[in-house]
């Protein structure tokens, strides 16, 4: 089908801003992916996967310019015992990085990978699957221009977090990252992600999880308020494998996080979670594709949001079940708190079954505090500001407990409080 | 300790009048009952006490020694010494009973410019006091009365008024929904904190609860009034003869 002229030369206005990295094990990838966005074109606001979030922002070919956040504040995950790698702007530091060495785990860059390389087989390969039924162009603009990003190989038990910190220091930086993690037979890594990265952030992460493995990944997205981010995560579960995923979104103009998951090992486990406090200028979108090819396998999508003053809030989540899935266990919620009547919340919960045997459930609601509970805390001599922050954390808590490391749930809370209380003054 | 002088109150949404001249006063170290059928006001009464939105006072006043309540907000009646144990207690999920009483007690104690409680004091504290509740340690952990029994949830409030240790405490059908043994505890609880400066407003449906907790004054409540004040005496006339007659004598 041909591509409506305007899209076609929206398209072609951002493909022109951008260099194709040559030569390497990933060009042909790359150029496969280009040829795949010229026949897809980039979203426009009249796409009906872009219905609830304006697009325009993230394909004009200049990234808006995004002032950087002051705060004298330590970097969440400072505490935790991990392996280091930072990326300023989209640009690889190494002068800030741990060595890219670890038992277990070997870690390459996309910008400076060998000639031959593991990475060769599965760099856009999810991505690429992950195109049907729905179409995600930005991640596959991202598979052609990425300039850089991390190839993790884990054999073993990891012995420890790796921890990406993205840093901005540029107004009006654009990057483009590229991750592909591949988790062995019986492996286990933890992958911890923070920081706003650049004015403007396209990322794509690819995680294959071989069976038995164990892939956790818990991320908070920067503070920054007019930074953007377009994010993808493609993972693919083999037998009795995990995956689980959780997002702290506080801030920022524009984010849109899709993960993509396919179960396709029977008793897989997949968990996506995500947290997000939004104040004025915020737009959110969670994005979430689940597809249950196997027997007795288990998702859940746990997605709460806490807007004011006008932010805007979006969840399109989807369980699609297949037929011969039998035995799937699919769990599905999202809600938002508006803690006033110029914040909304748009949600567009899916569910496609054809196998008999499963038990899916979801749920959506959108609500104000709980005058009841405000009241009863507050009859205890809790004053009104604090016992809105209290139910307002007990509210992302479903959420937060989906982090299974207790000490980074406490971090994610204290953040969260702090958050809460700036605002109250 | 707790003087209410001709309270008048109305819903703030409707024009429904529910509080048609209340008066009564509750001297320090005394336990006065308000009992009274279905929908007479008891509940509106300690809502208003406790500083609970919805109502309107059109006339009359309630201080607690000496200083207006009725202009203060939840949290300045709870550091003044007001707490109300709820006919239905809340659930609030997410929120975990010990933060929360760590919390209730840190605020208070704030808010009258004493220093907080450290962890460790809290705790050794709570622990005493939960267990002559024989509240056990896993419910201090559970989210705030959720998945709590009837029971469970009035011993939290009792629990609760253990540690904050109010000046006035205002019980609403604590008695409610207790078998025997329970109400024992509950009252055992009540009794425990009974002192010379402590003031008790216990509202109930029955008179049994007052077998356990022995009243000063008793005080009947009907259409927003109080119609009759005696002593321990006038329960034991409401549990045999009901309403009806004390109704019809002040008719
Ligand atoms: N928030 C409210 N909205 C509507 N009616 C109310 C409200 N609060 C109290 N009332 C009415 O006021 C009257 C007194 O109620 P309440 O104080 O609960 O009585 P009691 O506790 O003595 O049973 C009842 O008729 C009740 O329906
Ligand atoms: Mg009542």
């Amino acid at each position: 089908m041909a591509l409506p002229q305007i899209k076609q030369d929206a398209t072609e206005v951002r493909l022109a801003a951008l260099d194709l990295p040559k030569g390497g094990w990933a060009q042909a990838a790359r150029e496969d992916a280009l040829a795949r966005v010229r026949a897809m074109g980039l979203p426009s606001g009249r796409d009906e996967y872009w219905k609830y979030t304006r697009p325009d922002t993230l394909v004009q070919p200049d990234a808006p310019k995004a002032s950087l956040l002051e705060t004298d504040e330590t970097l969440i995950f400072d505490d935790v015992d991990r392996l280091k790698i930072v990326f300023v702007d989209g640009v690889f530091s190494a002068a800030e990085s741990d060595d890219l060495a670890m038992e277990h785990v070997s870690i390459d860059r996309l910008a400076d990978a060998p000639d031959i390389h593991w990475a060769k087989d599965h760099y856009g390969v999810l991505e690429t699957r992950g195109q049907t039924p729905v179409q995600r162009p930005l991640a596959t603009l991202n598979t052609a221009f990425a300039t850089d990003g991390l190839l993790i190989q884990v054999t073993g038990k990891a012995p420890k977090p790796i921890s990406v910190i993205y840093r901005h220091e540029s107004e009006t930086s654009d990057a483009i990252l590229h991750h592909v993690v591949k988790i062995e037979n019986g492996a286990e890594l933890t992958l911890l992600e923070n920081g706003p990265a650049a004015a403007r952030f396209n990322k794509c992460m690819e995680v294959e999880i071989a069976d038995g493995g164990v892939f956790h990944h818990i991320r908070a997205q920067g503070r920054d308020h007019e930074r953007r981010a377009a994010t993808a995560i493609f993972t693919r579960l083999g037998e009795e494998s995990v995956f689980k995923s959780f997002t702290l979104t506080a801030n920022g103009v524009l984010t849109r996080n899709e993960c993509v998951i396919e179960l396709t090992g029977d008793n897989a486990v997949a968990h996506v979670a995500g947290a997000c406090v939004g104040d004025g200028d915020f737009h959110h979108d969670d994005t979430v594709f689940i597809t249950h090819d196997a027997l007795n396998c288990e998702s859940r999508q746990v997605f709460k949001k806490v807007l004011r003053n006008g932010a805007t809030g979006v969840f399109q989540g989807k369980i699609l079940v297949k037929q011969g899935a039998q035995k799937t266990d699919g769990y599905q919620i999202s809600q938002s708190l508006l803690l006033d009547e110029d914040s909304q919340f748009l949600a567009k919960p899916e569910l496609e079954i054809y196998a008999d045997d499963v038990v899916c459930s979801h749920g959506s609601t959108s609500g104000a505090i709980d005058e009841e509970g405000l009241f009863y805390l507050r009859s205890r001599g809790i004053e009104e500001g604090p016992a809105t922050d209290l139910l307002t954390i007990a509210f992302l808590a479903e959420a937060v407990m989906e982090i299974e490391d207790q000490a980074i749930q406490d971090e994610i809370n204290s953040r969260v409080e702090a958050w809460l209380s700036r605002r109250r003054g | 300790m707790l003087e209410i002088k001709n309270l008048h109150v109305k819903l703030e949404e409707e024009d429904k009048q529910i509080l048609k001249g209340v008066n009564l006063t509750v001297e320090a170290g005394k336990v006065h009952a308000i009992m009274g059928p279905n929908g007479s006001g008891k509940s509106t009464l300690s809502y208003v006490l406790s500083g609970k939105d919805g109502y309107a006072v059109t006339e009359g006043s309630a201080t607690l020694e000496g200083a207006d309540i009725l202009d203060m907000e939840p949290e300045e009646r709870a550091a003044a010494g007001i707490f109300l144990a709820f006919q239905y207690p809340v659930e609030i999920p997410g929120v975990g009973n010990m933060t929360f009483l760590r919390t209730a007690v840190n605020s208070q104690r704030k808010a009258r410019g004493q220093d907080e409680m450290s962890a460790t004091e809290f705790l050794k504290v709570i622990r005493a006091k939960a267990k002559d509740l024989q509240i056990d340690a896993e419910m201090l952990k559970r989210p705030v009365n959720v998945g709590f029994s009837g029971g469970e949830k009035k011993r939290n409030e009792i629990l609760q008024m253990a540690m904050l240790e109010p000046k006035m405490c205002i019980l609403d059908e604590t008695d409610s929904g207790l078998d025997v043994d329970a109400m024992k505890l509950v009252a055992d609880g009540v009794n425990a904190l009974r002192d010379e400066g402590r003031g008790f407003l216990v509202i109930t449906h029955y008179q049994r609860l007052l077998d356990h907790i022995k009243p000063d004054v008793v005080h009947i409540m009907a259409d927003g009034r109080i119609i009759k004040t005696g002593g321990p005496e006038l329960a034991l006339e409401v549990e045999h003869n009901g309403y009806a007659d004390i109704l019809a004598e002040v008719a």
